[in-house]
């Protein structure tokens, strides 16, 4: 990603007022979802609608990431082949595996020639959604240099271990530590999972310090409402970096 | 493109458009277009105008098309209709 990611807001890829609506909260990137908030029956349909909005609407002052959906389905292909030509500024790669990587950075060298767009145009953020993604994540961050943030999506890794996500986050205190450090390490940014409460400010705001705490670069949002609260965590923790104080040294 | 069943894509949720296609017994492309009436007014022929293009673009003929407008943009018609179409065509 070309600037600082603190925000990245996911909307459905099959509602044309959100596409629309988006960049008025002032993401820092928006995430077009093709994959879990899509319905199978409309896979078609959404793929379609995102390749012309991406051409159509005023992007310009956002980050256009578009979430597609896992390889390993009847979809995945279908959408890195129908959106990479339009041009998104990444690709989000559900239940990424190293292997999956590789095959999309050879597939977008060739798109991008074909389109006559320097290689590596295109970006990858892999999520890390499963204990096998978590366990994998320093090789699958650096499979290839278009890997420029990783994602972390809490629920989905919850849930492949059998846990109940709760909104002080102990559950996933290895996790996003995990992550975070990964990709630190690799030099890259990283993404912490949404706060599921849309109506919790408050909630939203301690679990952003939290975030930010343990060292990730940004927050998603699932509500444009929460865009502004993640922001203003991350320009403080920006600001602090800025101007450190006099620290104490052993 | 040819078009052997009927099929829909889209909504009639704000900022969409519902596109239905089936096949015609006649020649050409019948187009029947529903919205507001004063957006049938002011924007009526710019709206038919991107449906047009879009369904020769693809190829289609022999084709009823109805469009049930909420004030959708050109993207979301010109997806609508390709949608629609290939929907019928498969």
């Amino acid at each position: 990603m070309e600037k600082n990611t603190r925000s990245m807001y996911f909307v459905p890829g099959n509602e044309p007022k959100m596409l629309q609506d988006a960049p008025v909260f002032d993401p820092d990137a928006i995430v077009i979802d093709l994959a879990r908030r899509v319905p199978a029956t409309e896979k078609d349909s959404a793929r379609i609608l995102v390749k012309e909005a991406l051409q159509f609407l005023d992007y310009s002052n956002v980050e256009v990431i578009v979430r597609i959906n896992p390889l390993s389905s009847e979809y995945g292909l279908k959408d890195v082949e129908t959106i990479a030509p339009v041009k998104p500024n990444a690709l989000m790669i559900p239940k990424a595996r190293v292997e999956d990587i590789q095959t999309l950075a050879n597939m977008l060298s060739g798109i991008e020639q074909a389109q006559g767009l320097e290689e590596g145009t295109i970006k990858l953020i892999p999520m890390i959604d499963s204990i096998l993604g978590l366990e994998s994540v320093h090789s699958i961050i650096n499979a290839s240099s278009r890997v420029t943030a990783a994602f972390l999506n809490a629920e989905d890794l919850a849930a492949d271990y059998g846990s109940k996500r709760t909104k002080e986050g102990d559950e996933i205190l290895y996790a996003r530590s995990k992550v975070s450090m990964a990709c630190r390490a690799a030099g890259i940014e990283v993404i912490d999972t949404p706060y599921m409460d849309i109506n919790d400010s408050e909630g939203l705001e301690m679990d952003t310090e939290k975030a930010n705490l343990l060292g990730f670069t940004g927050k998603a949002a699932i509500d444009g409402r929460q865009v502004e609260a993640i922001n203003i965590v991350f320009d403080a923790s920006l600001r602090q970096a800025a101007f450190p104080q006099a620290h104490t040294h052993i | 493109m040819l078009i052997t069943k009927t099929a829909q894509a889209g909504s009639t949720v704000k900022s969409d458009v519902l596109i239905t296609v089936s096949p015609s017994e006649t020649p050409g492309i019948h187009l029947e277009l529903k919205s507001k009436d004063v957006i049938l007014k002011q924007f009526g022929k710019q709206i038919e105008k991107v449906i047009m293009d879009k369904v020769k673009e693809l190829g289609a003929d022999n084709v009823n098309i109805r469009a049930e407008d909420k004030g959708a943009l050109d993207y979301t018609i010109r997806a609508r209709v390709q949608a629609a179409l290939e929907r019928a065509s498969n």
